[in-house]
């Protein structure tokens, strides 16, 4: 089991979302957080640019079984890179990490049946 | 006793001047109460507009909160401008064009009516400003249909035409003295407040935008959510509240006339509300807090055309009846599966229409009595008034639309009135105003 944690952009939410739900990977969680990476963006308040040093951006997390993390991988890979398929800075990184266990609530089930 | 004689002098002398003051070039005395009646109106329909700005508001996604808004408000601008200039000479000016619109040199800038006072005892600035608001709100209301998809240049460009090829003809031919259907029958098409002018234009016109610009990005499969209904709530008390300037204020006068619009107002948005939310307990097991606003929005609507000729009894059926055939006409739509986003047509168009036809049944006799003296044949019943009300519906109806599809089929050629895809997604506040409505808010 692994955990995908991918930090992408706030105007991709969408766009990843639909190719999720179309790859069958439907059981995510959504935060919005903010970072520092390479990107920068500038906003404008009354004429004056500002350029905030922490960037808001969209946190996805989905929990999976070792044979669903390169689909899932490939699904956010395709669908969060803007510019077509060219990419540019500030489309965002995904970590992978390995996930020690996993129990549902409801019935108490542990493992690959609980994902 | 010499200095006693001066100072009395010198009162007279003020005296004088003050009552001078009080007449205009042609003699008419302004009625201060009247006066100061509408200018607090002109101040109550002005507040309409951001309570409408935050109704709306709070109803979209947060990535489109402050666009939503600035649809309401860029309309104060745009509309105040082009009022002065042109709009109130095409609205209330003579017949030109076989009474198609008005004119009137004198009101090209509004540079004719200085020392204008009408012959209601208010100065014309006053009604000039009063109706200004009205012209303003009814685009700011079509908004609605088509929020979180449009261009916020292109819209600006949408509200100016809008407003000169739709609502300023159908405001002539409603309010002018001389406009074609309020000298329709013996007393004319009843619209006090503006139900053919302000609500079915905004209903009809929106219902036509919203079909001609297609739905949202990812309607109707992908949850779209109000971002806060709290602000939407206060935008709902403020509309009510500005509405009795809106109703109340259509008396141009303060008496009788008044106190009854206000009345009317006040039991058929209280009507309304409760309806809706009855309504909504049987159907859904909930009573909501957006229901409560929409039925208080249907009532409004319903009584606006009404609110001068109906007794409070006539309010209430006209409120609980508009809540009830709003409400169905909302969930046909979420089977149809268009996309008026705020439910303009839903609520502005069919309250419209329903409060400007089923009035005739409400008339106070007093009304009835004038109006069969002043016919033909001295003979007027509530058949004959109700076959005038829905024809001027009908009129509004097909001008609205028609004139609305041209409008946006025009501005097409040049300036794209939807949003692109990255637009859209991107948000209306990043993507045209570069800006951010919240702070840190759930990604929805």
């Amino acid at each position: 089991m692994k955990l995908i944690t991918a930090i992408i952009r706030e105007v991709q939410l969408d766009k990843v979302h639909e190719a999720l739900i179309k790859a069958e990977i439907e059981r995510i969680t959504v935060s919005r957080v903010s970072g520092h990476g390479q990107q920068k963006i500038e906003e404008l308040h009354r004429g004056r640019i500002v350029v905030p040093d922490l960037i808001p951006k969209i946190k996805i997390e989905i929990a999976v079984n070792d044979d669903f993390v390169d689909v899932t991988v490939n699904t956010i890979l395709k669908s969060a890179r803007t510019d077509g398929t060219e990419g540019r800075v500030g489309d965002g990184k995904i970590f992978i990490t390995p996930l020690e266990e996993c129990i549902r609530i409801r019935t108490g089930e542990r493992g690959r049946d609980a994902i | 006793m010499k200095s006693i004689g001066k100072k009395s002098l010198l009162l007279l002398v003020f005296t004088l001047f003050s009552i001078t003051g009080l007449y205009a070039s042609d003699g008419i005395v302004i009625d201060s109460g009247a006066t100061a009646w509408m200018l607090t109106s002109t101040a109550l329909v002005l507040l309409m507009i951001p309570g409408l700005g935050m109704f709306y508001g709070g109803l979209v996604r947060s990535k489109n909160v402050l666009g939503t808004v600035m649809h309401s408000f860029v309309a104060m601008g745009i509309i105040s401008v082009l009022w002065i200039i042109i709009g109130y000479s095409m609205c209330f000016g003579k017949n030109v064009m076989g009474g198609l619109i008005g004119w009137n040199n004198g009101y090209f800038f509004l540079n004719g009516i200085d020392n204008n006072v009408m012959k209601e005892g208010i100065p014309e600035y006053v009604f000039s400003m009063f109706q200004c608001k009205f012209a303003i709100i009814t685009p700011a209301l079509l908004a609605g249909a088509f929020a979180e998809r449009v261009s916020f240049k292109a819209y600006c460009f949408f509200i100016a035409l809008w407003s000169l090829f739709v609502y300023n003809p159908l405001c002539h031919w409603v309010w002018a003295s001389d406009g074609f259907l309020f000298n329709l029958g013996p007393k004319g098409a009843i619209d006090f407040a503006g139900g053919t002018v302000v609500h079915i234009s905004a209903g009809v016109g929106g219902l036509v935008a919203a079909l001609y610009l297609g739905s949202r990005r990812g309607y109707p499969y992908q949850v779209i959510r109000p971002n806060n209904l709290v602000i939407t709530m206060l935008g709902a008390g403020l509309l009510w509240v500005g509405w009795f300037g809106f109703n109340a204020g259509s008396s141009i006068s303060s008496g009788l006339s008044t106190a009854q619009a206000l009345t009317a107002t006040q039991i058929a948005a209280a009507t309304g509300a409760l309806t809706w939310i009855i309504i909504e307990g049987f159907h859904q097991g909930k009573s909501t807090a957006l229901g409560f606003a929409s039925g208080i929005l249907a009532g409004l609507v319903a009584v606006t055309p009404a609110a001068g000729v109906v007794q409070p009894y006539g309010a209430l059926v006209l409120g609980l009846l508009a809540s009830c055939i709003c409400y169905i006409a909302i969930q046909v739509k979420n089977k149809l599966g268009y996309d008026d986003s705020l439910d303009v047509f839903g609520i502005h168009g069919v309250g419209g229409i329903v409060g400007a036809i089923s009035l005739s049944f409400f008339i106070r006799p007093s009304w009835m009595i004038e109006a069969a003296a002043s016919s033909s044949d001295g003979k007027w019943t509530i058949w004959n008034q109700l076959g005038i009300q829905i024809l001027a519906v009908g009129i509004a109806i097909t001008f609205a639309a028609i004139m609305t599809f041209l409008v946006i089929f025009v501005l097409n050629r040049f300036i794209k009135l939807k949003s692109n895809e990255d637009d859209e997604m991107a948000g209306l506040d990043r993507a045209y105003h570069g800006e951010r409505g919240y702070g840190m808010l759930n990604p929805n």
